[in-house]
């Protein structure tokens, strides 16, 4: 293999494991508020105890989530100094204020945990939102790095050279608003679906009353809130596939399978695309519907990746990709929507079983489609680190030795992996949910200093 | 003050706090795995007690320092980039180990044994990794061979410099940490932990000194251009070991708090972090404008003027947000008598 693609495989690999961990430190927080908020309206001691064992459960996460964020940063620097030289004169901003929310999040987060039995409720609740304020803020500034990479602006390159800098153009890319909204719901989403997930299977095997109604109020609102942002992620997504139309048409191509440029262009659902023949194979087609959804009419002419010289054609593969991701959204809002009218309009009290099973489903199934997610967008845009003003192969460093720098990585991130599930199984094991639903019905309640 | 002087001030600036920062960190989790055994003494609690709730906000600060150095000085980024790929991956393996065990160790206090034991060794290599790049910044251990740079590890690793360095390193980790948390001790009222750790940075304090003597006299044969630039400093060496000289004479003065022990703790700390300040100023001012000798300097490295305005005020606004957040957090876990003596910090 060429130290090219060892490169990329080592990034890839790198950000395919902080995302579960940023993702969820972006979700679980926001999570974290809304129990807090529900215990300050309801007085119901069931979301004191929730929020005290989801932030344990982020505190957990975030010793994975810190440092594997730190080494993505840093390893930018390592593996793509030719993209980070053009980055720190261009689009430093997003990175520098990034910092900034970093500070927030760390600060407010160890006031949260550590003093949480020394402050108010009310300073409480400020301290959370600043720690969901900062997580989401720091994912929003590095997905507008991403978003740059994409649709640069506020530069030229001119022999070699960058020229023409401005900061604050780069910094509002044209897709930055869209991307940035789209990692930030679907974090939403998939942390309240994880929890979704927990909740569900603890039920399942749970027989104490007490603690299955505590789990049921776990369940319903991580539905709730997984729901609202599972639909917002599809709104949204729609509006980052109209973005591509307009901007990298040969993603949005590659994406859906169309090789020849047309108005009335078919969606193509399913199947496998066949460059031999240009076509996907065993795709449903359904007429018209790609136009459309390209740009809110049928006649809209769509490009398809015969229009651009072979080199540039993304891989063919990010079709799949690109299904599974939709895909799984669509089957989250449905089960979310199931699930809410079976409760609150039917008003039955508990989940049939393959509804149970479902939701136990959902909470792996959105953080894949986030991971086939950010392998669409980041390899949909090959052969480009800059779309059209920095081919991948130029930024790459010039050391070798990459490969056993792959297989320690990788080595850590599978002993990590397997020490943070392995803690959190010890933690709550040892901390069985009836203790402290005990403890507060006696009145001991003790925040978070056990 | 030229744009080039404010970013090299800030970034340096940036790295002083966090070496200041992370000698309190990795060397709080050293002395928690070494204490560790001992029931009686309250001093791994002291340890643990001031690094759980700010080893994040540390962590923050190395993120800060490659931040400021990719944005200020995008040129430069691209030759320590290319150069540092393995020592820079290392470290942050060892880093990754570090943080997740410390915080796993909290957790599963079945098995802190080992979990302090791994966070705590690691924690120590680090310091010694990461204060490589500045000899490596000295130039004699990078080659360019058709227009690649490569870092000579074998040159690197057999050079008395670096390893003057590494003993810097170490020896100061654990005589700044010591010296902390002795005062964390006596702000607490943990006499007992506080005459522990005042006993070890009395023991460490004149071998970091010592480690120090030992870069100059190696500086001399491997980085000459650095060691005449940086005599003419000499002011600012003199008034390092003076200060270094005061805070020892801190440590035998009576204490004002309580009749039993001697030293003034606070004291020492501040004349320690002149010490280093005055040091760091002296190597850094000599070191201009080299950021990489003798290919990159704070000129030729420097980021687009527009970003850095943008930069500037971007500064600006986010120390003007940050600090009240400082100030509270100061509180909560330095001041607050409630916190200092609690018995356990999980």
């Amino acid at each position: 293999m060429d130290d090219l693609v060892i490169a990329r495989s080592l990034f890839g690999t790198t950000m395919a494991f902080h995302i579960i961990f940023a993702s969820l430190g972006v979700g679980i927080p926001l999570m974290i508020l809304c129990a807090e908020l529900l215990y300050q309206k309801t007085k119901n001691r069931d979301y004191a105890v929730m929020a005290k064992r989801w932030t344990k459960g982020i505190a957990v996460l975030l010793g994975v989530a810190i440092p594997s964020g730190t080494i993505a940063g840093v390893q930018l620097s390592l593996l793509w100094p030719g993209f980070m030289e053009v980055i720190g004169k261009v689009m430093a901003l997003p990175f520098q204020i990034e910092i900034y929310a970093f500070f927030v999040e760390a600060l407010f987060m160890s006031i949260y945990v550590y003093a949480a039995d020394r402050i108010s409720p009310a300073m409480r609740i400020l301290s959370v939102t600043l720690v969901a304020l900062g997580a989401s803020a720091s994912a929003i500034l590095i997905t507008n790095v991403h978003a740059f990479e994409g649709t640069p602006d506020g530069f030229r390159i001119e022999n070699g050279q960058v020229v023409d800098v401005d900061p604050w153009a780069a910094f509002f890319n044209p897709s930055f608003f869209v991307t940035a909204g789209h990692v930030t719901v679907s974090a939403f989403m998939t942390g309240a679906f994880v929890l979704a997930s927990i909740s569900a299977y603890k039920m399942l095997r749970e027989k104490n009353k007490r603690v299955l109604e505590f789990y049921r109020k776990a369940l319903m609102l991580s539905l709730v809130v997984g729901g609202i942002f599972s639909i917002l992620t599809a709104l949204n997504g729609h509006e980052a596939a109209q973005l591509l139309h307009e901007y990298q048409p040969e993603k949005l191509a590659a994406a859906e399978g169309l090789f020849e440029t047309q108005s009335h262009a078919p969606l193509a659902i399913g199947g496998f695309t066949d460059p031999d023949t240009q076509s996907v194979k065993w795709a449903i087609e359904i007429p018209w519907l790609l136009s459309f959804l390209a740009g809110n009419s049928f006649d809209t002419v769509v490009q398809g990746l015969n229009d651009f010289p072979k080199e540039w054609w993304p891989p063919l593969f990010i079709h799949t990709l690109f299904n599974a991701m939709v895909g799984i959204g669509s089957f989250l809002i449905l089960l979310s929507l199931i699930g809410l009218v079976w409760s609150k309009v039917m008003k039955r009290p508990a989940f049939p079983r393959p509804l149970m099973w479902a939701i136990i489903a959902s909470g792996p199934l959105s953080m894949l489609a986030i991971e086939f997610g950010w392998i669409f967008a980041c390899t949909g845009r090959q052969p480009w680190v800059i779309y059209r003003m920095m081919k991948t192969e130029d930024a790459v460093t010039q050391s070798e030795n990459l490969a056993l720098l792959f297989i320690l990585f990788a080595a850590i991130y599978i002993v990590l992996s397997i020490a943070v599930v392995l803690v959190l199984k010890y933690y709550f094991r040892r901390h069985p949910v009836i203790n402290e639903l005990d403890s507060q019905e006696t009145g001991h309640s003790n925040h978070f200093t056990q | 003050m030229t744009n080039e002087l404010i970013a090299i001030t800030v970034l340096w600036g940036f790295i002083f706090i966090y070496a200041v920062m992370a000698t309190m960190d990795f060397g709080a989790g050293f002395w928690s795995m070494i204490y560790m055994n001992r029931e009686k003494t309250a001093a791994t609690n002291i340890a643990n007690r001031y690094l759980s709730p700010t080893w994040e906000v540390t962590n923050v600060f190395i993120v800060a320092i490659v931040v400021a150095l990719v944005s200020f000085f995008p040129g430069a980024t691209f030759l320590l980039g290319t150069v540092l790929l393995i020592p820079g991956s290392i470290i942050l393996l060892l880093l990754a180990i570090r943080s997740a065990f410390l915080v796993f160790a909290h957790i599963a206090k079945e098995y802190e044994k080992v979990l302090t034991y791994i966070s705590g060794i690691s924690g120590m290599i680090i310091p010694a990794l990461l204060i490589s790049v500045l000899p490596i910044t000295h130039g004699e251990f990078i080659e360019t061979v058709d227009g690649v740079a490569k870092l000579r590890m074998d040159k690197l690793f057999t050079s008395p410099h670096e390893y003057a360095f590494i003993g810097f390193a170490i020896s100061s980790t654990l005589f700044l940490s010591s010296l902390l948390l002795a005062d964390y001790s006596n702000e607490a009222n943990e006499l007992e932990a506080y005459q522990t750790y005042r006993r070890d940075a009395l023991i460490l304090g004149p071998i970091s000194l010592l480690m120090a003597l030992f870069i100059m006299l190696t500086m001399q044969d491997e980085a000459p251009w650095l060691y005449e630039r940086i005599m003419d400093y000499l002011p600012w060496l003199i008034g390092s070991v003076a200060m270094f000289f005061v805070a020892g004479a801190a440590l035998f003065l009576p204490s004002a708090k309580h009749q039993s022990i001697r030293g003034k703790p606070r004291l020492a700390v501040v004349a320690i972090v002149i010490q280093y300040f005055l040091a760091s100023y002296a190597y850094g001012k000599a070191h201009l404008p080299y950021m990489i000798y003798p290919d990159v300097t704070i000129q030729s490295g420097f980021t687009h003027p527009n970003t850095f305005r943008a930069l500037f005020m971007s500064y600006i606004i986010g120390f003007v947000i940050l600090f009240p957040g400082f100030i509270y957090f100061w509180r909560l876990f330095m001041k607050d008598k409630r916190y200092l003596q609690k018995n356990d910090p999980s």
